[in-house]
């Protein structure tokens, strides 16, 4: 079934030497339970459709629709919305909150949606017990390895059950071992859990752990 | 996790922030309560001692002037003497104290002198100076200040509001200025004859370096049958409450008694309005610097948390907080802010006006509760204006930080 589906998006930005077509033309189905790798050379257009799916900018041109409706055209509240309720994110560099524990960082997506601390806290505790941190749920990002950082981060990608997980370069700060061990968590979650997972990597092993690759070159998909 | 707990894990994160922002608010706060509380205290202290110097408004004839009130010429106007029942059944707040008299000048062991009719107990209100002569009243209520017991409270006891005295004054007794004893050579328990009514003296009143000194003062009933006029008097004097007055007093009176002059003592009144004036002016003034000066270091303060927090505020962004929950964020902090601002400032500012009231103004103060109050929605109030662009500015933040290219 299809989750998302892209058409025709272009996202163009005015520089002092010319408009850059960041994304050109771009056409994608992404269906439930796919893991897509998206790889490509530095400035090819990754992170800009990573951010174009999230509606986090707006495209110039084109249509993207989650579940029939139009993100494209939709409001900051309702693209705010649809990332609280349908989108989880990882990033290189963790995107955890310093000052929070981090059970208070998994529990963060939630209490933007005014569910009751008492549910939070169950449902992080569940989250947490799925990424073997559960003993870890106190400690604060700074007392917490890289490995496990990124894990606390995959933690609160899921606690709103997403449909789609974009993932830019969660790799990219661990070591290989613990790389191997994050992207099984992904493949583990996409195969079991039915989530979407859209991950943006330079790594080309780690391109493999998908199971539909693309490749974006000058802003456009090359295969 | 709620938004609360998330403002204040983020305040104790950043605590030395935190100290700085509330010491630029706290001491804001605590300066203009010190002053204002000082200043409430000054000008309680300043209202008794001006209204011991009696009256301040007087109530006379149509057409006639200060010169009439004074010289007391024999075909000078009147005004009926139920006057004062109309005022005093007016409510009219600010009028303290009333004083009808009637004024002529009358013939006395052959020499021309000032007959004034008075009645007794609002007469000696209105004239604490005639207090040391121990005479009669009864305890002096001043006009704008608080009560005998409030004085007591607020340590300003002041004998001549404490000192009990005869309260009648008969109609066949009298009183002479200690000019007028001399002019007639005459002593306390003579007796003085006006046209042909007999009167004890009942007492030489001390020296006031005023009119009085030179005046015999009658019941206003006896003065009225000796002057042949009946239900009627020369003037009324008001103590009227300097704030009544700068509030219109004046005109209020004159719509109840249309066909007086209502005019002030000017200098009581001037000494009386420009003392308060001045007080709240000093206030205003300190408020809007505190004002300014508050509201750019919270501003500063805001502005220098959303730029650090620039990659916090993305990642919320990033997870589905619209812009309104990060403006949300940001003024409700600001407001956190001024609630333990405004209670540590009122906090300081109400010791220091206690320790320092003393010191500068020579006066007891004591805590005002009511500016708690003030204090907190101030600092609210300056925290949150201070933190508009700020937080405008934080909710327009991107989450791009936490991406690797775009």
């Amino acid at each position: 079934m299809t989750l998302l589906k892209v058409e025709k998006i272009k996202k163009q930005y005015i520089h002092k030497d010319g408009i850059v077509d960041a994304l050109n033309n771009i056409n994608i189905e992404i269906n439930n339970g796919d893991f897509i790798t998206i790889t490509g050379a530095s400035g090819s257009g990754k992170t800009t459709l990573l951010l174009a799916l999230a509606g986090l900018i707006r495209i110039t041109h084109g249509q993207i629709t989650f579940k029939d409706k139009r993100l494209d055209s939709a409001s900051d509240k309702v693209l705010a919305d649809f990332r609280n309720k349908h989108v989880g994110f990882v990033m290189q560099n963790f995107a955890l909150i310093p000052y929070l524990t981090a059970i208070q960082n998994v529990m963060i997506p939630l209490s933007l949606s005014k569910i009751s601390i008492k549910k939070q806290k169950t449902r992080a505790e569940a989250v947490l017990e799925i990424v073997g941190l559960e003993n870890r749920q106190n400690h604060l990002p700074k007392e917490l390895s890289a490995g496990q950082q990124q894990r606390i981060a995959i933690a609160r990608a899921l606690i709103n059950r997403p449909s789609i997980i974009l993932a830019d370069e969660p790799t990219g700060n661990l070591d290989p071992a613990l790389s191997i061990d994050i992207l099984d968590s992904f493949k583990d979650i996409s195969e079991k859990q039915g989530i979407t997972i859209l991950m943006v990597t330079h790594s080309p092993q780690a391109a493999e752990f998908g199971n539909r690759k693309i490749k974006l070159s000058d802003g456009k998909i090359v295969n | 996790m709620n938004l609360l707990q998330l403002i204040w894990l983020e305040l104790s994160h950043r605590k030395s922030q935190l100290i700085s922002a509330l010491i630029a608010i706290t001491l804001g706060i605590g300066v203009i309560v010190g002053i204002k509380t000082i200043t409430v205290f000054s000008e309680r202290a300043v209202a008794i001692k001006l209204d011991n110097l009696g009256a301040n408004i007087l109530v006379l004839p149509q057409g006639a002037g200060m010169d009439d009130y004074y010289t007391a010429d024999i075909d000078a106007p009147t005004i009926p003497e139920e006057y004062v029942e109309t005022i005093l059944t007016s409510t009219l707040s600010g009028v303290d104290n009333l004083s009808p008299k009637l004024t002529r000048r009358v013939t006395v062991n052959n020499r021309k002198i000032v007959l004034t009719g008075i009645l007794p107990a609002s007469e000696i209100a209105s004239k604490p100076l005639w207090q040391n002569a121990g005479l009669f009243g009864n305890d002096i209520k001043a006009s704008c200040a608080p009560s005998n017991d409030a004085n007591k409270s607020h340590g300003y006891e002041d004998e001549k509001l404490q000192r009990k005295t005869v309260d009648t004054l008969s109609t066949n007794d009298c009183l002479l200025g200690f000019l007028a004893a001399k002019k007639l050579n005459v002593t306390e328990s003579d007796r003085i004859e006006i046209s042909g009514t007999t009167l004890n003296i009942k007492k030489i009143l001390p020296e006031t370096g005023t009119v009085d000194d030179d005046r015999i003062f009658a019941h206003l009933k006896t003065t009225q049958t000796i002057l042949g006029i009946d239900n009627q008097i020369s003037a009324i004097e008001i103590m009227g409450c300097c704030n009544a007055i700068s509030d219109g007093l004046l005109s209020k009176l004159r719509n109840i008694l249309p066909d007086t002059r209502i005019t002030t003592i000017g200098q009581i009144v001037s000494t009386q309005i420009e003392t308060n004036q001045m007080m709240d002016k000093l206030s205003l003034i300190f408020l809007i610097i505190i004002l300014f000066v508050g509201g750019i270091s919270i501003g500063n303060y805001m502005w220098a948390n959303v730029n650090e927090r620039k990659k916090e505020i993305g990642i919320l962004r990033m997870i589905g907080a619209p812009k309104k929950y990060i403006y949300k964020l940001l003024l409700i902090k600001s407001a956190v802010l001024g609630i333990i601002g405004g209670i540590l400032g009122y906090v300081l500012g109400t010791i220091s006006g206690i320790y320092l009231g003393p010191v500068f103004a020579q006066i007891e103060v004591q805590p005002v509760y009511i500016y708690l109050l003030y204090s907190v929605l101030i600092a609210i109030g300056i925290s949150i204006v201070g933190s508009i662009i700020p937080a405008t500015m934080a909710a327009k933040i991107e989450p791009f930080s936490n991406m690797q290219e775009v």
